[in-house]
């Protein structure tokens, strides 16, 4: 086993759960699990943007976290009012069967 | 950046908390891996030395936003869904097929891209000084505009949320 932990680990597990995000929005129907999959996608950022600032010793990364929180956090608020509008008139969250924009 | 024991226990435990949401037939169940992995992810900060991004992960993600899907799937009486391994039509198998093998394909090519590129210093990297007062500073002396901007897409948010969430006359009837 390698003595020091490096940036290179940091990326492959930032990369593994962003894919793991991606495959969720791909994979599940539901719209809240592809929002919590999106959640998954963020965060992954986020982790590389603090393993960065920590390995280049820049403060700027953690500061942008802050505003990917921020958005993330406007961004769950909307997408949450969306699902609730959605199931009200469609009685369902399955992106399946949302389908009143077909053409 | 952290003794490699600690990553090792951490990364396994922040990718099956994000196998067990992706995988789990109950939204509720998903939300809380969601939450374990938030924590996970803190935890990796706090490595990371970033202790105040790791406060703010805990409130605003593991609480806030965790809080706000179960909120909503209680609400609509969501928990159980069809989950991953339903009889599904054969388009969709398909689909979830070439899904899978697009996700092994984006880790194998990123993995073989980081480590045949190689070549990060593994020396002692400076630790420097990431208190809230510091970060502040940073914040309001190079970032105000966005600062500013961001306070701006907080309200328009907010306000979308209400607009979003109000009933329109007439339907007070509805029931949900």
């Amino acid at each position: 086993m390698p003595s020091t932990v490096t940036i290179e680990w940091y990326l492959a597990l930032s990369i593994i759960l962003f894919t793991l995000g991606a495959a969720g929005v791909l994979l599940r129907r539901n719209a809240i699990i592809i929002f919590m999959s999106i959640e998954l996608m963020l965060n992954s950022a986020n982790l590389l943007f603090v393993a960065f600032a920590r390995y280049l010793s820049d403060l700027n990364g953690q500061v942008l976290v802050f505003f990917v929180i921020t958005v993330a956090a406007a961004e769950v608020a909307v997408g949450l009012a969306l699902i609730v509008v959605i199931f009200r008139t469609r009685r369902s969250i399955n992106i399946d069967e949302i389908n009143l924009l077909k053409g | 950046m952290g003794s490699p024991f600690i990553f090792i226990i951490l990364a396994i435990i922040a990718i099956a908390a994000a196998l067990g949401m992706l995988l789990s037939r109950n939204a509720v169940h998903s939300a809380l891996y969601l939450v374990l992995n938030f924590a996970t992810i803190a935890v990796f900060y706090l490595v990371l030395n970033a202790p105040f991004i790791s406060m703010v992960q805990v409130t605003v993600y593991a609480g806030a936003i965790v809080v706000l899907f179960l909120f909503v799937i209680m609400l609509l009486g969501a928990e159980q869904l069809r989950g991953i391994g339903d009889e599904v039509p054969l388009g969709e198998r398909l689909h979830r097929i070439l899904a899978v093998i697009l996700a092994i394909a984006l880790v194998g090519v990123f993995l073989f891209l980081i480590f045949t590129e190689g070549g990060g210093s593994s020396g002692d990297i400076p630790m420097i000084d990431t208190s809230p007062n510091k970060l502040g500073l940073m914040l309001f002396e190079n970032y105000v505009l966005p600062f500013e901007i961001t306070g701006v897409l907080l309200l328009t948010s907010l306000i979308g949320v209400v607009v979003l969430g109000r009933r329109k006359k007439g339907e007070e009837g509805d029931n949900a």
